[in-house]
């Protein structure tokens, strides 16, 4: 790979110049869908830069393209205009550099949860000994409170429990962009809280670049460095972004007594408001 | 109370739960539920089977005697009063030479059902002797490389029975053996699927008796040199390709219908299509395919009398086609047995379909 540094840390690959903290770059996003009374745009001209080791959420009302973005992102969706870069090159179809947790767990019912996290395992670490990948699978099974549950169906486990197996899988692939679409949506308000309790210890660790979706203004606040505000469809496009400047790693309480708190989550609620 | 439990499941598990309400009634473990249940579940059934049988006497008997009047009145007809007393006398006394040939009674049934097994039981006398007899001469045969001598005598009912399941068997493995790869192939390429939609669609309902002659033209001549049993091959192979559409089909919708999910999933894992297929597409459409392969059974089952019957191979379709032909006094008898064989061993076919079917797919509702 030829790369040259030509100021500072604008590095030239490929022919595109990026910069090297970028993790990931929309660049004039569009997605149209057909429809017989003429194309429906989703997304025009959207543009959004994600560094390294940021957590981003992305918060937006129903229907106005967010889960068409990550998916896209995700190479799931296909790019009617613009592009997408991960560390300067441009994306083709999906792939396990961008890890996916999905709303719906997702996880093949007929396999144990030890075996879902090895089915991704196996692919991204295919000369890896099989103790190796095992160790791996069963590391982040740990993380996720399930080292009761390796050899349990998946169809056996809780909601809570499936949705953690879907963290333990996403981070052992380790990829370089981590993708969450509402992943904790479908889950009560406690469990959901322990979740993201989770997550965010994991992800203190990794410090893996995340961008998720949610509808929740108060987990948008606590996981997030930015919080990036979708205007309504159609043609959609980032409206507002608010930088989160408490420090890491937090705690729900922290958060919670924190002066800016409250100044954070009303201006994100006026702008859902408008 | 484990084992209870565990006991219970099992029987639930095989269709069977009604099992668990009779051993209800003799731990005492009843309550007014229970008792209901057990009401709805054991007793009416049982009372209904007395019923079905109380009809059945009733209306053979009825037939019975309509059956004797015309004889007496053809006998009074033609030759007179003398002739027609005789006749009446002929059939009180319950002699065979006169009987009226019509529906049999239950009684008779259970009387030719007796006299088969009876005449197994004289057969596999007939034949071990045989086997004992020839014993050393065939192995002397096999040593010096020729044909064994084999039994020819006349096969017994259960030996026909045991030539059905085998007939049956060798279809539904043709089936599987065809239709699975195939339902898996045109279900991933839509494209496919929709090219080979009208095949199915025609050759779906073609009957079982069609397929058996071409497949009879085309065996024919393929087994003209060899002397294999001929009979044997061309009525599994119709009994295989009569059955297997229902699991070509649903093998086919199965793999067309994975949870998009589970797709993404392999999508973003990069999975390659060998793995995609044998680790996501393949379990996730275990139910559906073995609901196919169920329907496949059945339908072998029930095809493979007619066919049997037409192909002349041995089986309980020879059998009951055979004795329709014969038209012994207890041939009528044994058609009825041979009926309430046929049932019972489809009903038991479809149960072991279910239990592995149960025991295979990873969501829990049960059929039906």
């Amino acid at each position: 790979m030829i790369s040259n540094t030509i100021h500072n840390d604008l590095v030239i690959e490929n022919g595109i110049a990026f910069h090297e903290d970028v993790m990931l770059d929309l660049k004039h996003l569009k997605k149209v869908y057909p429809t017989p009374k003429g194309d429906y745009v989703v997304l025009e001209d959207l543009n959004l830069q994600i560094m390294k080791e940021e957590f981003v959420t992305i918060i937006g009302h129903s229907g106005c393209g967010k889960t068409t973005m990550l998916s896209m992102i995700a190479g799931l969706n296909e790019i009617s205009g613009g592009n997408i870069s991960v560390l300067g090159r441009h994306i083709k179809g999906p792939g396990p550099d961008r890890g996916v947790i999905f709303q719906a767990p997702s996880l093949m019912p007929w396999m144990t949860s030890l075996q879902n996290v090895m089915l991704g395992v196996n692919q991204v670490f295919p000369h890896a000994t099989k103790s190796q990948r095992n160790d791996i699978a069963k590391y982040y099974l740990q993380k996720v409170g399930l080292e009761d549950a390796f050899h349990k169906k998946a169809s056996d486990l809780s909601q809570g429990m499936q949705q953690g197996v879907g963290i333990a899988r996403a981070f052992a692939i380790k990829p370089k962009v981590l993708l969450l679409d509402e992943p904790f949506g479908m889950l009560d308000s406690l469990t959901r809280g322990e979740l993201q309790d989770i997550l965010i210890e994991i992800w203190n660790k990794e410090k893996i670049t995340a961008v998720m979706i949610t509808h929740d203004v108060d987990e948008a606040i606590f996981l997030a460095d930015r919080v990036v505000m979708m205007t309504s469809g159609p043609k959609a496009k980032i409206g507002d972004i608010l930088n989160i400047d408490f420090e890491r790693p937090r705690t729900r309480k922290s958060v919670l007594e924190h002066d800016d708190y409250y100044k954070y989550r009303k201006h994100l609620i006026d702008f859902l408001e408008h | 109370m484990k084992q209870t439990v565990t006991l219970d499941r099992v029987t639930k598990f095989m269709g069977l739960g009604f099992l668990m309400t009779i051993k209800s009634l003799f731990t005492g473990d009843l309550d007014k539920e229970g008792f209901r249940n057990f009401l709805r579940k054991v007793v009416v059934p049982i009372a209904s089977i007395f019923l079905f049988i109380g009809l059945w006497h009733m209306g053979a008997k009825s037939l019975y005697n309509i059956e004797a009047d015309y004889k007496i009145e053809k006998a009074l007809t033609e030759q007179g009063q003398e002739a027609a007393d005789v006749m009446k006398a002929c059939i009180a006394s319950g002699d065979i030479s006169c009987q009226p040939n019509t529906l049999p009674s239950p009684a008779q049934v259970w009387e030719s059902y007796r006299s088969l097994l009876r005449d197994h039981q004289i057969i596999k006398a007939d034949k071990d002797a045989f086997a004992e007899k020839t014993a050393t001469l065939n192995a002397k045969r096999i040593a010096e490389g020729k044909d064994p001598i084999t039994y020819t005598g006349r096969p017994s009912f259960v030996d026909q029975i045991l030539t059905s399941l085998k007939t049956v068997f060798a279809g539904f493995l043709l089936a599987l053996v065809i239709a699975v790869p195939i339902g898996v192939i045109i279900g991933l390429s839509k494209t496919l699927r929709s090219s080979v939609n009208w095949l199915i669609q025609i050759f779906k309902p073609v009957s079982p008796v069609v397929w058996l002659l071409l497949v009879f033209m085309i065996v024919k001549t393929l087994t003209k040199d060899s002397n294999s049993d001929s009979a044997f091959i061309i009525s599994f192979i119709s009994v295989g390709l009569c059955s297997m559409w229902a699991t070509l089909v649903n093998t086919a919708m199965g793999v067309a219908s994975v949870d998009k999910d589970y797709i993404n999933v392999a999508k973003v894992l990069k999975l390659g299509p060998v793995q995609k297929v044998f680790k996501v597409i393949l379990p996730s459409s275990l139910p559906l395919i073995f609901t196919g392969l169920r329907i496949t059974l059945s339908v072998a089952w029930m095809v493979l009398i007619a066919i049997e019957l037409l192909a002349q191979s041995p089986g309980l379709g020879s059998f009951v086609w055979e004795e329709f032909q014969n038209g012994a006094v207890d041939s009528n008898s044994k058609i009825i047995v041979a009926m309430f064989v046929i049932g019972g061993i489809g009903f038991l076919l479809d149960r072991i379909m279910l239990t592995i079917q149960n025991a295979i797919s990873f969501n829990k509702t049960s059929g039906i």
